[in-house]
């Protein structure tokens, strides 16, 4: 049981890093209906940029930093591309996320980059002392509570909720701008707001831009947390990204963008326990995980449909039942 | 305020299905006056608004704002000063975005949008203000979505949103077509209201005659491609349907085509 808590505790913490991949996707998928496959590209050049950067001695903040604006460029390529070029948006994703793969390679110089014994984001937030408090604090209440292994840190988990929600701040702020209105009903209405003036191009290419951008973010995180970076790291990251969108709208609702985009984290901490417990059974390995995502994908877009015509069918067979009753009333008086 | 000189536009240039959709069009559009344009299906009359939306190069010709030639705008930057209403209801609404939303980007038509919020508390007091204009209740419901209006609060919804920043030119393109009559009946009274309250020049495409005699300082109609008609003031005021079918017959010599010019 207490190993248990130990990896829900690991999942809620990667859950809330990918969580900021998933408002990436929502940016595009959701807001402007753009399905974008850039994302499995994207991801690995965040890594590849922090791990870079960071084993060549720029400092992890700056590091960070550049991933996000190395995802904002390739999103805006993909964005082009689209535009512009007139290429399909799918197909565009795609080029565009195999492009990467060479680009990202490139970067690396290897497939595999190591960035162990190097300085992270996260080791370095652990190294401040004032910091060390809130460890002895929150696991001093976990073993009150009966807990007997304990997390090693609760400062990263912390501090990625800060940047998350910061982020998610942002976005809803975004989101209810001039500019943001336009580019909600460029997945909405684009030949109304073509109409209104709005040069739907521009703002297509800085949507995708800021898309993937929020990816590279968290794809720079993410190899900092595991301290490494991979070529093939972003394979399947895209359904990823989909799943959490999906399970939090599911959820949580969208009524509001800032629910949605609450929503978007909860499926994303969500997914991630999924996994974990998929995990935990018996006869499935890391190597089913693909396959269990595309089914929580699917069970998480099939179900509210099914349980809807349910609802409908059951309305119905009631109404019925009322208007029998009435008429046996009549019938009897 | 608009001017069309010696506009002319041909679809599939040498190939059998070759149309010459716009044949050397002059039209002079003065400040406030109120075209109605009719003519039966392929006669050229959304070939005509497209190109002064934007959304058509035209072959040859020019196409002039107050003094200003735009030909080479693109639509999104004409769309500065054109508004535009359509026929689908549907096409000038974000639906999955609330009333005060929509209006929110209807009212960034005319300025560079920026990054700060889209609707703020003076701007909602103003949308309600005018949505109070139309009657339908509307001004109580800024945060309900778009998509759940029905078709003629839609397009209510999109004629106010594009006539209360006042464009310099204001194009309706049969806006009245996909609604049911008392709907728009509706319509077209705050289509008039509003066109002279703000004294908007306006380009109106109808399909019915009756409209078109109706509203408006100037009818238009047309044929192939051509203005084959032009009539405004007085004259205009006194014209009755079996004039106009009569004069349609007088210039082409055949009987008015689609039925439903003639019976709309």
């Amino acid at each position: 049981m207490s190993g248990m808590l130990i990896s829900m505790f690991g999942a809620v913490e990667s859950g809330i890093i990918y969580a900021i991949m998933a408002l990436g996707v929502y940016l595009t998928f959701r807001v402007l209906d753009f399905p974008d496959l850039t994302v499995d590209g994207s991801f690995v050049t965040g890594a590849a940029v922090v791990g870079i950067s960071i084993v060549n001695g720029i400092p992890p903040i700056v590091a960070t930093v550049l991933a996000l604006i190395a995802g904002f460029v390739a999103g805006c390529f993909t964005g082009l591309l689209h535009t512009k070029g007139k290429v399909n948006a799918l197909l565009s994703g795609i080029l565009m996320m195999t492009a990467l793969y060479s680009i990202n390679l490139r970067i690396m110089e290897q497939p595999t980059l190591s960035m162990l014994n190097e300085p992270t984001v996260f080791n370095q937030l652990e190294s401040i002392e004032a910091i060390g408090g809130i460890d002895s604090f929150f696991n001093g209440l976990l073993s009150m509570l009966g807990a007997e292994q304990l997390p090693a840190t609760w400062v990263i988990v912390l501090a990625m909720i800060v940047v998350t929600l910061l982020i998610k701040l942002l976005t809803d702020f975004y989101l209810k701008t001039e500019v943001g209105l336009a580019l909600r009903a460029i997945g909405d209405n684009k030949k109304m707001i073509r109409s209104l003036s709005a040069n739907t191009d521009s703002l297509t290419i800085v949507g995708v831009g800021l898309s993937n951008g929020l990816v590279a973010l968290s794809g720079g995180l993410v190899a900092q947390l595991g301290g490494f970076a991979d070529v093939n790291m972003g394979i399947g990251m895209i359904v990823i990204g989909l799943a959490s969108v999906i399970i939090g709208e599911a959820l949580f609702g969208t009524k509001t963008i800032r629910r949605a985009t609450l929503a978007v984290i909860g499926g994303a901490i969500i997914y991630r326990i999924i996994v974990t417990l998929a995990l935990e059974v018996e006869f499935l390995d890391t190597g089913d995980m693909k396959l269990i995502t595309a089914l929580i994908v699917i069970v998480a877009l099939v179900t509210p449909k099914i349980l809807q015509v349910q609802k409908e069918k059951k309305r119905r067979i009631q109404k019925r039942k009322q208007l029998d009753r009435q008429i046996r009333g009549q019938n009897s008086a | 305020m608009l001017n069309l000189k010696n506009i002319s536009i041909t679809f599939n240039e040498g190939t059998p299905d070759e149309k010459n959709a716009l044949d050397d069009i002059n039209l002079k559009l003065e400040q406030g006056e109120f075209i109605t344009v009719i003519g039966s299906n392929g006669a050229g009359k959304s070939t005509l608004m497209n190109v002064i939306s934007g959304n058509l190069i035209p072959d040859v010709g020019d196409v002039i704002i107050d003094g200003k030639q735009v030909i080479h705008l693109p639509e999104y930057k004409r769309s500065r000063f054109i508004g535009r209403v359509f026929q689908d209801p549907m096409a000038g609404t974000a639906p999955s975005m609330t009333i005060e939303e929509n209006l929110a980007m209807a009212f960034s038509r005319t300025k560079k949008r920026k990054l700060r919020s889209g609707v703020t508390k003076k701007r909602k007091e103003m949308f309600r203000e005018h949505l109070e204009t139309l009657n339908l209740g509307l001004e109580n419901r800024l945060t309900a979505n778009v998509g759940f209006l029905s078709g003629g609060e839609r397009q209510a919804l999109s004629l106010l949103m594009t006539t209360f920043t006042e464009p310099n030119i204001l194009l309706l393109d049969e806006h009245t077509a996909a609604l049911d009559p008392s709907r728009a009946e509706l319509i077209t009274n705050l289509t008039e209201e509003v066109v002279r309250k703000s004294g908007l020049t306006t380009l109106m495409v109808t399909h019915n005659m009756q409209q078109a005699l109706d509203l408006g300082s100037r009818l238009i109609m047309m044929d192939k491609g051509q203005i084959i008609f032009d009539v405004r003031g007085e004259e205009k005021q006194k014209l009755t349907l079996e004039d106009l079918l009569h004069e349609f017959q007088r210039i082409r010599g055949t009987k008015f085509k689609s039925d439903r010019v003639v019976l709309g």
